[in-house]
């Protein structure tokens, strides 16, 4: 039997699920055994393979681009999973919402900046209107809520996963944890 | 109350249970340890009804009945906790934390916070609907305690414990539907308000991280909610 493959990906989050998901120590070594880790920000592989069995979700959907990625991933992948209160629910990149694009943009490239202050009109990709959860643009399979998910529970999820069961984490975490 | 207490026998669960003829279904299935979920309602304060995750099914009846404001009746029969309540349950609070700002992870009150816990008990992974994102004010005008209507339920809590029990009835509300909102005095500003006595109850019978004392960062507002009934017992002994 062929390995499993498994991705991560990391949209408008802090990095801080990929924190936790490589807080699993020891156990990446089992879960190296059974799957390939074939795309992540951990990895060096540039393009999204188009057959991945399970990928991780790290992140709301904030700009142009991660619209672009989440569509894309979601295609080539059969068990998508929103991971952390991000991918979740919009959490903190979500706070920017009642603002509006403008005021982010003067605050980030304007207001805070001393030299040739404007809005970028390339490499940084455009603001959505607002930042919001993966589930309400593709079809989501798992959640893991949580800031970030513990080790633990990432572990049990993916693990799970790999077996073939779906895994129950409704008492397990909760948002915010 | 009348010296000769008429008690009445019914069903909770199938279980064989009994209360007082005044006493809801949400008070004897608390004295017999029946969980019923609730954000409103509270011990020591009047019933209003608000929030709608106490329904309960009651045989024979079409409809729907909170639990916190329905008198026991002999020969009830109560289901607490089916699918079809269940599934309600969940649809309300997933439109609670859809209709403001409910960022756990950066709020006062993430671990102690009655509505994360709630979540977390009727299995809410994720929320279903759109999420609202309004933009809504913070109050910290007053010397001691804030006031954040990104995470306010409206469950009237805070009125009901400044009027009935403090008799100061700074809180109130204003507006109407999705516009409404707790406001404190005429909708001045707390901090200037001369009803308020700073006895800081509202703060700490709040369910959520609406109200919080000063100086809290994430997770460290703990509520201490315990003076409640004790406070009403000692003032019916004093009677």
């Amino acid at each position: 039997m062929s390995k499993k493959k498994i991705a991560t990906v990391w949209l408008d989050g802090c990095s801080g699920c990929h924190m936790s998901f490589l807080d699993m120590d020891e156990r990446l070594l089992a879960l190296a055994g059974a799957a390939d880790l074939v795309y992540s920000p951990l990895v060096d592989a540039k393009e999204f393979p188009p057959d991945v069995d399970v990928t991780l979700v790290e992140g709301a959907v904030s700009s142009e681009e991660d619209l672009r990625k989440i569509n894309m991933i979601r295609e080539r992948t059969k068990i998508l999973v929103s991971l952390g209160d991000c991918a979740v629910t919009a959490n903190v990149p979500g706070m920017r919402n009642p603002f509006g694009t403008k005021a982010v943009y003067d605050r980030a490239y304007r207001e805070n900046v001393t030299f040739d202050p404007g809005v970028p009109d390339q490499v940084v990709p455009a603001l959505l209107p607002t930042s919001r959860p993966v589930h309400e643009f593709v079809k989501v399979d798992i959640y893991i809520p949580g800031c970030p998910p513990s080790a633990d529970n990432i572990y049990y999820a993916v693990t799970e996963l790999l077996e073939g069961r779906t895994p129950d984490l409704t008492l397990k975490t909760r948002f915010g944890s | 109350m009348s010296p000769v207490a008429t008690v009445k026998t019914l069903k909770i669960d199938g279980r064989d249970v009994s209360g007082r003829q005044e006493e809801t279904i949400l008070d004897v299935a608390r004295q017999n340890g029946i969980f019923i979920p609730r954000l409103c309602e509270m011990d020591g304060l009047s019933d209003v009804g608000a929030c709608r995750l106490c329904l309960v099914e009651i045989k024979g009846q079409n409809k729907l009945l909170p639990a916190c404001v329905t008198v026991v009746e002999e020969g009830m029969e109560v289901t607490t906790g089916s699918e079809r309540l269940n599934n309600y349950r969940r649809m309300i609070l997933e439109l609670l934390f859809t209709e403001r700002n409910h960022v756990c992870s950066v709020c006062v009150s993430n671990g102690h916070c009655e509505m994360q816990m709630l979540a977390q008990r009727l299995g809410i992974t994720h929320v279903h609907f759109p999420y609202r994102y309004p933009k809504e004010e913070v109050d910290a005008s007053h010397e001691r305690f804030v006031i954040d209507h990104n995470r306010c339920i409206l469950c009237t809590r805070c009125l009901r414990v400044c009027d009935e029990i403090e008799g100061a009835h700074t809180w109130d509300i204003m507006g109407r539907g999705i516009d409404a909102k707790v406001i404190t005095d005429l909708n001045e500003s707390w901090g200037t308000s001369e009803t308020c006595t700073s006895c800081g109850k509202c703060v700490q019978v709040c369910p959520t991280g609406a109200l919080f004392e000063k100086g809290r960062s994430v997770a460290e507002m703990m509520k201490r909610r315990q003076f409640l009934p004790y406070l009403t017992m000692m003032r019916e002994e004093n009677e």
